[in-house]
């Protein structure tokens, strides 16, 4: 059987511009003649990417933020070329790398099936074949002929991804569209995906959900800076995936000065228990301690926010300052925040970091900016407790 | 069906590629038209009401001088009308189409289809309003008791295909380099602007007899146009073949560069719009 896809040393090049805007001006340019100073780097997006997809391969692309994923799917899409290599394709590819592009708020929601529909390529008798069926799956009968703009949030994502739904091309790109909506939609969405794949197409799909993507492909696929790690089944792709980012595991991270920004400074953040003798360990069983080292350099209404996400790569929960009475001050902050003890189960977690000004504008976003293991304290004789279920373990007051 | 993905593409049209994609032509246009006029109380009227309305100023304010001073042989506002109608393809259909890339560049970003259906649909739009404007052109031709020639079908026909290639060869390059520089989006309705005044538009092409000036204004792409425009009345089918073959070579250019400048750089809109 010959691949629908070949993917052949496919190699990505961006130029990145230092202290410069990235909309180029004439002015600049012709400055720039006169003017040699070295403002631009080049940076490899991708790099030697091989491999083959066969029919009705279902093939997850796993990574970091900025290890290439987007990029790859932006050239299979023929969105961007290559800077080298190549690919062969031999099957009609609709790409979904956002759901409802082309929505226009003015149209209505017939207008806007037709015109979605046209720009994923579907032929017009593809779409009146499949129109009822779209409404239908959107349920958005009622509002059909209502211009877009009067359409909840909720309910123009749902017909927007009715409309991909009834694609009847032989390869899908998909990338994160099951990061939008709520539990529900995803649900159905990730339903839908399972019958496109058990109809025999193929699927490429792009995803920070884990749990999702090793109950949907067969194939797994690791990038890494650019360059695929990994190349295997889902299962061991996954488990390839999480091993590379344990060895990132850090209870103790000191920022350079890239960490140096106008408002702030992020000096360290460090994770340990309260009171421990091993300080390179973490357990379960005694408070852990959370502590953000921040100098703020101007007066004003700062705090910071943390999203705990695990294994999985499902975000938790987040916890913040805000409100908590505890505030940011103008100079050094030595912020500890306490998480009680058997809160979190054992296991692997990250934290993404948020410092957010006035109570509203992030004004730096770092996912992943810490991960740690917590390990079990104690075996715990009669129950096991790193068998109980759920996220986390807190413990209640309990009275009679 | 094989296709592959490389570094660098063909440079040609890709007439195949834009066939099988056929449909979007008509998607891009009707969306733009629909949206164009949603909400409007007076709809496709406006498409009438700007070359009206222009004509009736220029009528008022230059008419009698400029027919006085040279030897239209039509009244002036069929003469400026004419001239405004074919105008109103090429000013709108440029500023549209120039614009055209940088403000679909959300859809550039998230899905393939062959580029060149942007600027060609911005520049259909301003077709399809040229006919509805054209209808205005009947009762003022019957008011001044004048009516068009035999050929005058072929003669529109013509001009209307000219100052749409016009306009596409402009208006594809003017699209491709406000990606990259979004300067071009500042000089585009200047530039326009200055045009209006270098075309036959509000007066005729032998009005200055300064020999240069004579030689630059057949060089405007939007001569050879208008002038074949206006040979479709009836007692004025005259048009000098020195001009309109200078301004159609013109035009063929343009076009050939727009669409050369436009193939060559499409590949990386997405990386820079």
């Amino acid at each position: 059987m010959k691949p629908i896809l070949e993917i052949k040393h496919i190699s990505k090049k961006f130029k990145i511009f230092h202290e410069q805007q990235p909309y180029l001006s004439l002015r600049d340019s012709i400055v720039g003649l006169f003017n040699n100073k070295k403002t631009r780097e080049d940076f490899w997006a991708l790099r030697d990417v091989t491999f083959d997809v066969f029919p009705g391969d279902t093939i997850g692309i796993i990574g970091k933020n900025g290890a290439g994923k987007s990029t790859l799917l932006k050239i299979l899409s023929k969105i961007t070329p290559p800077t080298s290599g190549k690919i062969i394709g031999r099957g009609r590819i609709a790409s979904l790398l956002e759901v409802g592009t082309g929505f226009h708020s003015e149209l209505s929601g017939r207008e806007n099936i037709f015109m979605n529909g046209s720009i994923l390529g579907m032929r017009r008798s593809e779409i009146l074949k499949n129109f009822d069926a779209i409404v239908d799956f959107a349920g958005v009968e009622k509002f059909i002929d209502t211009p877009l703009k009067h359409y909840s949030s909720g309910m123009q994502l749902r017909l927007a991804f009715a409309v991909a739904a009834f694609l009847e091309n032989e390869v899908l790109i998909i990338d994160e569209v099951l990061a939008v909506g709520d539990l529900e939609f995803q649900k159905k969405c990730l339903g839908k995906m399972e019958d496109v794949s058990k109809s025999g197409r193929t699927i490429l799909f792009v995803s920070h959900n884990l749990s999702a993507l090793k109950s949907l492909c067969s194939k797994g696929i690791c990038l890494k800076d650019g360059k695929s790690s990994f190349i295997g089944n889902s299962t061991e792709a996954i488990s390839y995936y999480l091993d590379s980012r344990k060895e990132h595991i850090s209870i103790v991270k000191q920022f350079d000065s890239s960490y140096q920004k106008e408002d702030f400074s992020l000096h360290s953040i460090k994770i340990c228990n309260s009171v421990s003798d091993n300080a390179n360990i973490i357990v379960d069983n005694l408070p852990i301690e959370i502590k953000t080292n921040i100098e703020i350099h101007n007066q004003g209404n700062y705090h910071i926010s943390y999203h705990i996400k695990n294994d999985l790569n499902e975000l938790l929960f987040a916890f913040y300052n805000y409100n908590s009475g505890v505030t940011l001050k103008k100079g050094h902050n030595n912020l500890t925040c306490m998480v009680p003890s058997t809160f979190l189960q054992p296991g692997y977690y990250s934290l993404n970091l948020y410092i957010v000004k006035d109570a509203v504008y992030p004004i730096f976003i770092e996912e992943e900016i810490i991960s740690f293991n917590i390990i079990e304290g104690q075996v715990v004789t009669g129950i096991n407790a790193s068998s109980l279920p759920g996220y986390i373990r807190p413990k209640f007051e309990w009275s009679n | 069906m094989e296709f592959e993905i490389k570094p660098k593409g063909k440079l040609s049209i890709g007439f195949k590629e834009l066939w099988d994609y056929r449909e979007l032509f008509y998607f891009f246009t009707w969306r733009d038209l629909k949206v164009k006029y949603k909400q409007t109380f007076l709809g496709v009227f406006w498409a009438i009401l700007q070359p009206i309305i222009l004509t009736t100023l220029f009528t008022l304010g230059f008419g009698d001088a400029i027919s006085e001073k040279s030897n239209i042989k039509i009244p002036y506002p069929i003469f400026a009308l004419s001239g405004f109608l074919l105008w109103s393809i090429f000013s709108s259909g440029l500023t549209n189409a120039g614009n055209s890339m940088v403000n679909n560049s959300n859809i550039i970003k998230k899905i393939y289809f062959p580029r060149l259906i942007i600027p060609i649909s911005s520049i259909l739009i301003s077709v399809v309003d040229f006919s509805i404007a054209f209808i205005v052109f009947i009762p003022v031709l019957l008011y001044y008791d004048f009516w068009f020639n035999s050929l005058a079908p072929v003669y529109i026909i013509l001009s209307v295909l000219l100052t749409t290639f016009a306009t596409f060869g402009l208006g594809t390059f003017f699209a491709a380099i406000s990606v990259k520089y979004r300067d071009f989006r500042y000089i585009l309705p200047f530039l326009i602007q200055v045009l209006l005044f270098a075309t036959p538009v509000i007066y005729p092409l032998k009005f200055s007899s300064n020999e240069i000036l004579h030689y630059l204004f057949c060089l405007n792409p939007m001569n050879a146009p208008i002038e074949l425009f206006r040979a479709s009345i009836e007692k004025n089918n005259n048009i000098d073949i020195q001009s309109f073959i200078l301004s159609t070579s013109v035009i063929i250019l343009l076009f050939m560069l727009g669409i050369f400048y436009f193939r060559k750089t499409e590949h990386y809109f997405a990386d820079l719009a």
